[in-house]
């Protein structure tokens, strides 16, 4: 049986991304936000999963305004890297897990979670940054990735209890695949930002903190959060956040904190990075 | 008939890319859609005026367009990851724009972010930038 293993959250900063690919993660800037994840490589060294579900959204690069899935799942057999304006990032292919996804697929659709089915995409930094930030930079990225995109572009995203619930539903289906594997599953995106308007620079480490909190204790009240709550306080783009209750509802009640970090800023972002796995019973 | 209130119409200097933007806003997203590419952007900057008028905007999106109002361009339904296409292909760096449309400059805008960000004290509602 394969099970779901951690639950790994980080922004997916586009500035990341480009530091890594020019080769500026030594300057005292970027060294304040990759040493964050040092540990983390270790962590995922000795993790080894077998498969990642990155749940990341998509920036106007796979999806235009013709067509905007709210949940739609990679099921392709490999993922090329998007050009997002400068060329595609010079990063491995992502290799998918068209077998897993398809029975992710089959399981979560007839439990009534509508997903769409994605044969052929490309991905943007904010699937390919968190990769980076886990893995580093390797020749091939360590395992396949399955990819889930959450449309948070245009409002409204799902709410936060549906991508809890999906969450849910995700994990029971990774359960009932047959064959033995360990899933980590990416909650990605956000902290608090915004990026659009006269308040564009908006951070909230207030609430990114609380955020990280609620995530690793009881996560009730951050699943009822309205929207608008998110947009107030941590930035139009801070609705982000939503993303990573898909993970949270992948994982039991309660979780153990094996890592955490936070710092300000990534660019125009609030940089938040947790790692948590079930709790021992 | 007149359109509901939203709630986070209350936030200050934000707009929300909601469904009824997104509508008006489809040509302004689909231009900056074709960015993406280089023979596009050559035609663009060949006759901007022109190659605007393939995407059926109003004529108060394609002067935003044409003037590089990058907020405006937000209010008429363009959003920010689609424009940000244009400004690439004008050389703008992100920071860039975020500074234009904060109305600070690029060095009053990153020294604002190294310092913490905008606090969102007196950033959470009209009435409060009202005072200002």
């Amino acid at each position: 049986m394969a099970k779901i293993v951690a639950a790994v959250f980080s922004s997916h900063v586009p500035a990341i991304g480009a530091a890594i690919d020019n080769g500026k993660t030594q300057e005292p800037y970027w060294t304040r936000v990759f040493s964050g994840f040092v540990e983390t490589k270790r962590i995922m060294e000795e993790m080894k999963p077998d498969v990642c579900i990155v749940v990341y959204n998509d920036h106007a690069s796979a999806f235009s305004m013709d067509v905007v899935p709210t949940f739609a799942l990679g099921c392709a057999a490999e993922f090329p890297p998007a050009d997002e304006g400068w060329g595609p990032r010079p990063v491995p292919v992502v290799k998918g897990h068209p077998k897993l996804a398809a029975h992710i697929a089959q399981s979560v659709i007839l439990d009534e979670f509508d997903l769409t089915v994605v044969n052929k995409m490309e991905v943007d930094h904010g699937l390919t940054v968190p990769l980076n930030l886990m893995f580093g930079s390797p020749k091939e990225w360590p395992c396949p990735v399955i990819p889930l995109a959450v449309n948070v572009v245009l409002f409204p995203p799902p709410t936060g209890k549906r991508c809890f619930n999906l969450g849910q539903a995700i994990r029971r289906a990774v359960e009932s695949y047959p064959e033995d594997l360990k899933v980590a599953i990416f909650g990605t995106g956000g902290m608090s930002h915004q990026i659009s308007g006269p308040r564009a620079g908006l951070i909230n480490s207030t609430f990114d903190k609380a955020f990280l909190d609620g995530l690793a204790g009881d996560p009730s009240k951050i699943i009822a959060m309205p929207h608008v709550e998110y947009m107030r306080e941590a930035g139009a783009e801070g609705i982000e956040m939503v993303m990573w209750l898909v993970a949270r509802g992948a994982m039991d009640a309660k979780v153990d904190e094996k890592y955490r970090f936070y710092t300000v800023p990534a660019s125009n972002t609030a940089v938040g990075h947790l790692i948590l796995e079930n709790a021992a019973r | 008939m007149t359109d509901a209130k939203k709630e986070y119409d209350d936030i200050p200097g934000t707009f929300v890319f909601d469904q009824e933007r997104s509508r008006q806003g489809y040509g302004v997203n689909a231009f900056c859609m074709t960015l993406m590419k280089d023979e596009n952007r050559k035609a663009f900057r060949a006759n901007e005026s022109a190659y605007l008028d393939q995407f059926g905007l109003t004529p108060e999106q394609k002067e935003s367009i044409l003037k590089r109002q990058w907020n405006r361009m937000l209010e008429l339904g363009g959003n920010i990851y689609f424009t940000a296409k244009l400004a690439a292909t004008d050389g703008l760096s992100f920071q860039q724009v975020a500074a234009i449309m904060t109305g600070a400059t690029q060095q009053e805008y990153a020294d604002m972010m190294l310092a913490g960000g905008r606090n969102p004290n007196g950033n959470r509602s009209k009435a409060e930038w009202s005072k200002k």
